[in-house]
């Protein structure tokens, strides 16, 4: 047996969306696993899971780039990810990508158990109450409604622990969301091959959203948050798209 | 049928476009959808049933030949024929025969899927022969001279007005307005054919293999009656729908109707095995079972879409499914629709033809979550995409166009080092300033102009690569402004 692996050494997976398009959720990341004492690496010559060529059926192209991340990240630290959608690919598919070439697969079979959403890493070696003794109460009241991106939800099976995160948040008021589990329509490419159905599911979802009453829609995945993001802004509506460790971190007490 | 599988952009098109059909779509999520969830809960040993599902379907499938094998001998010992049909034209020219040995013009047939497949009703028509349709929804589908929009509820994209006006115009009954009376005018109608047709085709929800069970699932009891009015019952099925013992069937019958309409038991519940023998008084003089392949052991023959084989025909992954409720049955092309049906269509039809339809998911996992038999669909979908792109098993049907390779190798070259990253970071932003100034991104070009048809466009940030070494001040930084 080995040493069990040290909580407080994590590696982040920022994932490409978020490193481009949401680097503030990265950063949120980062304060939370900081205030929780943990010690967080970042190699800056990361880049994607590969996800998007893996989905497109591209998986020659998928493989080079996720073997590159598979060098990258060490097999003794948990990696914290802050997308359901790219911790799924590296913990469920890059077994199928790797499947006929047995050095990597290996590699792939000793990382998938250190492979966490940001959330369920929270909740795996931390306790509510610790991190509730971290915030301050917010001067903002959100009402949020916590969308359950598809793969966070189903390929980790992550629910409970975003959900009790946002519960225990001073300030938030967690509302109900009609059609919670339903996809907002994304899929990767599939927004762009089918634009038209992808958007008829995403008016859909903002429907449900807008009649929530929330003021705020959380996820843990900001692929997701960026489709009902745009969605939103096209409509005019008010209600803003915040990842759950965004809503951590605003209420993250100021250090003494 | 005539596979339309190359056309599900414009179908899915229409479909969108066509508010009735949007409506009875999104009914499905209350309805069927719900009432499965619902009665799952209300089975205690729903998950394990699931898993024991998969478990002795899987068994089956491996086993098939042994299986069939031990069906084709029960069925004879209980007197009945046993017919192999390699495809639709071999099974349909067997009951064409049957008939003609008999002098057989009147058909009735319950609902069956593989019948569809076929084209069944269409050649017994060539050859002078009158089908007619039992189950209420398809009768309307045949009387419509339409397709089957979902495999449980064939005429759901229907309204009761259509149908009145259906059955005035095709019937000349009088308009009702009334479901009930629309149902009592089919069921006027479909009496006379019951008591003069000379054979009944059923489809068969499963076969007893140690028995020579045919089992049927209907809410009408047309199933019954097909089955043991006419001298002659035919019945059809695909080659995976046998189970191995009667147990066996009473327990893949809870997983099938709880998940095909959310009841915890149908109302009816047809078992019949052979033709009635000298001391019984009911039952057809002569039954046969017509075993249909039509393509089905070129997806045994695939490891990676063999499990695509287990599936109850329960419509479940439909109902679950969110481009299902949004483009309805017809947009698939073929017999089988949603999620299963973007596998085994392309399979049965042709894998280029149908190669729109693997990537007609977001792979959001509903239809796994919700298959009675756990059936992995994405992970099926994405080997299908992965055959039409860059595969070995099926090389004569790659189809990946240009353009996408092209963007492959882009995203490939920009996700190849820091370095690159950096790179295709500046390159948005320079871009989006030149789409816009500050706010969002509301006009993309080429490909990518049907996102910003609904939704703004995201737009690139400085990297957090750049940003790394975060300050010691990062927790006290307020945030950047979107």
């Amino acid at each position: 047996m080995s040493a069990p692996p040290d909580r407080r050494r994590v590696q982040l997976f920022v994932t490409c969306v978020v490193d481009q398009l949401f680097p503030d959720v990265g950063e949120s990341v980062v304060k939370v696993l900081s205030a929780l004492g943990a010690d967080v690496e970042f190699d800056t010559d990361q880049t994607c899971c590969a996800q998007p060529a893996f989905n497109s059926g591209f998986w020659d192209d998928a493989r080079p780039v996720a073997r590159r991340l598979l060098g990258q990240l060490d097999p003794s630290k948990p990696v914290i990810v802050p997308s359901g959608s790219c911790a799924a690919m590296i913990r469920n598919y890059y077994r199928e990508l790797f499947a006929d070439d047995p050095v990597n697969l290996s590699r792939v079979n000793r990382l998938r158990p250190h492979i966490y959403e940001f959330t369920e890493y929270l909740h795996e070696f931390f306790d509510l109450d610790m991190i509730s003794r971290l915030l301050s109460d917010s001067p903002s009241k959100d009402g949020v409604a916590f969308h359950e991106a598809c793969h966070t939800k189903r390929e980790l099976g992550v629910d409970a622990q975003p959900k009790a995160l946002i519960d225990m948040m001073p300030g938030v008021r967690r509302v109900n969301l009609p059609q919670a589990e339903v996809c907002c329509g994304f899929g990767g490419t599939f927004s762009i091959k089918y634009p038209d159905i992808s958007g008829a599911m995403l008016s859909d979802k903002l429907d449900c959203i807008e009649a929530s009453g929330a003021n705020v829609v959380a996820a843990c995945d900001s692929s997701c948050l960026m489709h009902i993001h745009g969605g939103l802004r096209r409509r005019g509506s008010a209600v803003r798209t915040k990842h759950v460790a965004e809503l951590l971190a605003e209420r993250l007490k100021q250090p003494a | 049928m005539q596979p339309r599988t190359t056309q599900f952009r414009q179908n899915s098109a229409s479909a969108l476009a066509d508010e009735r059909i949007q409506r009875n779509l999104a009914g499905l999520y209350s309805g069927f959808h719900s009432a499965r969830i619902d009665a799952s809960s209300a089975t205690a040993d729903w998950e394990s049933l699931r898993a024991r599902g998969h478990e002795i379907k899987s068994h089956v499938i491996e086993n098939l030949d042994y299986y069939l094998n031990t069906l084709a001998d029960s069925v004879e010992r209980a007197g009945g024929h046993v017919f192999f049909a390699k495809d639709a034209e071999d099974a349909s020219s067997y009951v064409v025969e049957v008939a003609s040995k008999r002098g057989i013009d009147l058909v009735i047939k319950s609902k069956s899927m593989l019948s569809e497949e076929m084209g069944l009703n269409e050649r017994l028509e060539a050859e002078g022969m009158e089908p007619v349709e039992t189950d209420l929804g398809e009768y309307i589908i045949q009387l419509a001279g339409d397709t089957p929009f979902h495999i449980i509820a064939p005429a759901i994209h229907k309204s009761r007005e259509e149908v009145s006006d259906l059955f005035t115009e095709r019937l000349g009954a009088p308009r009702y307005e009334d479901i009930e009376d629309l149902t009592k005018e089919a069921r006027r109608q479909l009496r006379q054919k019951f008591l003069a047709a000379g054979m009944g085709i059923s489809g068969a929800n499963f076969l007893v293999a140690e028995t020579g069970t045919v089992a049927l699932v209907t809410n009408e009891g047309n199933g019954r009656m097909v089955t043991s009015m006419p001298k002659v019952h035919i019945a059809i099925a695909g080659m995976e729908k046998v189970v191995p013992s009667i147990e066996d069937l009473a327990m893949f019958l809870r997983l099938l109707i709880r998940s095909a309409t959310g009841q915890m038991l149908s109302s009816y519940v047809t078992a019949v095995t052979g033709p009635r023998l000298h001391d019984e008084e009911d039952g057809p003089e002569e039954f046969h079972l017509v075993i249909v392949d039509n393509g089905r052991s070129r997806i045994l023959a695939d490891e990676h879409l063999r499990e695509s084989l287990l599936c109850l025909r329960c419509g479940a992954c439909m109902n679950a499914c969110p481009v299902y409720r949004k483009v309805g049955g017809h947009a698939y092309g073929w017999v089988y629709p949603g999620p299963i049906g973007a596998i085994v269509s392309p399979m049965l039809t042709g894998l280029s033809d149908g190669k729109d339809l693997p990537y007609a998911s977001t792979l959001c996992g509903a239809c796994k979550e919700a298959c009675p038999v756990k059936i992995d669909m994405p992970r099926m979908l994405l080997y299908l995409r992965k055959e039409l792109t860059q595969g070995d098993s099926y090389p004569e049907h790659r189809s990946a166009d240009a353009a996408e390779r092209l963007a492959v190798k882009g995203w490939r070259a920009s996700a190849s080092s820091d370095a690159a990253m950096r790179a295709t970071n500046l390159a948005a932003r320079l871009g989006q300033a030149l789409l816009s100034r500050g706010g969002e991104i509301s006009k993309m070009p080429g490909p990518l102009s049907g996102w910003t048809d609904h939704r703004e466009f995201p737009r690139a940030q400085k990297p957090f690569r750049s940003r790394w070494p975060l300050g010691d001040d990062a927790a006290r930084r307020p945030r950047d402004e979107r």
